[in-house]
């Protein structure tokens, strides 16, 4: 049996597919692409039956209208959307029967960037080097949803079974990142990343998938020059010479000359995909 | 005899940066280390460091086990260092020289046009790293005394297939993006192909030659 199609009737500022990308391209020069809020990500793909990294649909700050043409079920996770099915209103960080010819609707949340639409089977766009993401960068994957679109679903593997461990959604982000250090604390003095973990930091306008840009006092450099390119880690802090930190988030370019001051905790990343223009960062030294 | 090779930096939880002296030992050590399962998500060589990511937080000690057991040096029998023979296929570029900063590179290097192609269609250049942009190439082989610097000011649209040189680094751009680097001509050879294996046409160990193609 055919999975169905998704028709996409109107977008907010930017819907993506999101799997879980494309690790091991790096040294092609192919960012890793996926989901921002990872945990949000894979628990609405739970929740419909789906297995982790099933493709799905990351959208920022709500307007998402689609129809299916086939009776399923869909999950909303992530920043808290409101969401309805119909007329009805819809729970969130829940299994909710979508059937078909009836629109499903995500306003603007209230906190948070990211929600995340899991349908059940999967969104079954055809995958680009191994994965079904969009990336914003290099443009690999499907291109960006837009209206008119339609998207084609996998077959789910059955309805929905109930989450044995309900994994409670996550929450606003705190805006607390615990880092690690860099591996080039020393071109940018010895109390760099003290003075990164003393800074009060608010997140630029021009955050997005490729990075959470901060705004706040510049860190001071010892060197100010750059490095020959090097490799560059998912949550790598780098400085580049505005002295204003650049979180390295999914899309980020796999190589970089700039120093790099820290490196955020994975249990922390989540948060840089929830956390909005002009909301406080602070940094801490990960235990 | 460098008795240390590698200097190994943590880079995160889950990556290990090693620091080697050059770009070629930077494509030797990734390529040796692929060669014994470095147990890595990602090897990626760089102008002089290879990139460990996606190992176990667990078992870093593993990974810099391996890393220790590495020589840039020949072996018994080998006439270069531990992945250091020749490594790739060769991929022959033709090129129309029509490039805008063509003269630039000839009053930089103070020869003419056609010794500015002569020169860089006699170069045997190695694909050392790759980033920027998918497939984009970083090829090792232009002497020092030849380096150019990279553009005041970057264009914004470089066309796909420019054939471009920056310090002492040649590169073909796969796809139209902006970039900095000085163009000497084109070619009409696809860089990136997602339906290829691997996309990249010029990935990390292939040899490339440029040759002259008539306009047409």
């Amino acid at each position: 049996m055919t999975g169905g199609v998704l028709e996409v009737l109107a977008t907010g500022p930017l819907c993506t597919v999101q799997d879980h990308g494309r690790p091991g391209l790096a040294h092609l020069g192919v960012p890793r692409a996926g989901p921002l809020d990872r945990p949000a990500a894979d628990l609405a793909n739970r929740l419909v039956g789906n297995r982790p990294g099933a493709a799905l649909l990351e959208v920022v700050l709500g307007g998402l209208e689609l129809r299916a043409t086939v009776d399923t079920w869909v999950a909303v996770t992530g920043a808290p959307a409101p969401a309805a099915v119909g007329r009805r209103s819809a729970g969130l960080a829940r299994a909710e029967r979508l059937p078909a010819g009836a629109v499903l609707r995500l306003g603007a949340p209230a906190t948070g960037v990211r929600s995340y639409v899991a349908v059940a089977g999967g969104v079954d766009v055809a995958p680009v080097l191994g994965s079904r993401s969009t990336d914003t960068l290099a443009e690999v994957g499907p291109p960006v949803v837009a209206p008119g679109q339609r998207l084609p679903l996998g077959s789910p593997a059955g309805p929905p079974a109930a989450v044995e461990a309900p994994v409670a959604p996550t929450g606003p982000p705190t805006g607390l990142l615990r880092v690690h250090p860099g591996p080039r604390l020393e071109r940018l003095g010895p109390h760099a990343l003290a003075e990164l973990c003393a800074t009060a930091y608010v997140v630029g306008a021009e955050a997005d998938r490729v990075g959470l840009r901060l705004d706040g006092p510049p860190l001071t450099r010892a060197d100010a020059g750059e490095l020959p390119s090097e490799g560059m880690v998912l949550g790598s802090v780098q400085v580049p010479p505005s002295g204003r930190p650049v979180v390295f988030l999914a899309d980020h370019p796999p190589t970089g000359g700039y120093p790099v001051v820290a490196v955020v905790d994975p249990r922390d990343l989540w948060q840089c995909g929830q956390l909005r223009p002009g909301e406080p960062v602070r940094f801490t030294r990960a235990r | 005899m460098n008795v240390d090779p590698v200097h190994v930096r943590a880079f995160g939880p889950t990556a290990l940066l090693a620091e080697v002296d050059d770009a070629a030992a930077a494509l030797a050590l990734a390529t040796w280390l692929r060669e014994h399962r470095v147990a890595a998500t990602e090897v990626v060589p760089a102008a002089r460091t290879v990139l460990l990511d996606g190992l176990d937080p667990a078992d870093l000690g593993g990974a810099r086990a391996l890393l220790a057991g590495w020589r840039d040096e020949p072996a018994a029998g080998d006439d270069a260092g531990q992945g250091r023979g020749p490594v790739g296929p060769v991929v022959e570029l033709p090129v129309v020289y029509d490039g805008p900063d063509l003269d630039d590179v000839a009053d930089l290097w103070g020869v003419s046009r056609e010794e500015v192609v002569a020169r860089h269609t006699g170069l045997e250049l190695l694909s050392v790293f790759c980033g920027f942009a998918p497939g984009f190439a970083y090829l090792s082989g232009l002497p020092q005394e030849w380096a150019v610097p990279r553009l005041d000011s970057p264009r914004t649209r470089v066309p796909a297939g420019s054939v471009a040189v920056a310090d002492t680094w040649c590169g073909v751009y796969p796809t139209v993006s902006p970039g900095g680097w000085r163009l000497l001509g084109r070619t009409r050879t696809p860089l990136w192909d997602v339906d290829r294996d691997p996309p990249a046409l010029l990935a990390p160990g292939t040899r490339v030659r440029f040759v002259v193609e008539d306009p047409s």
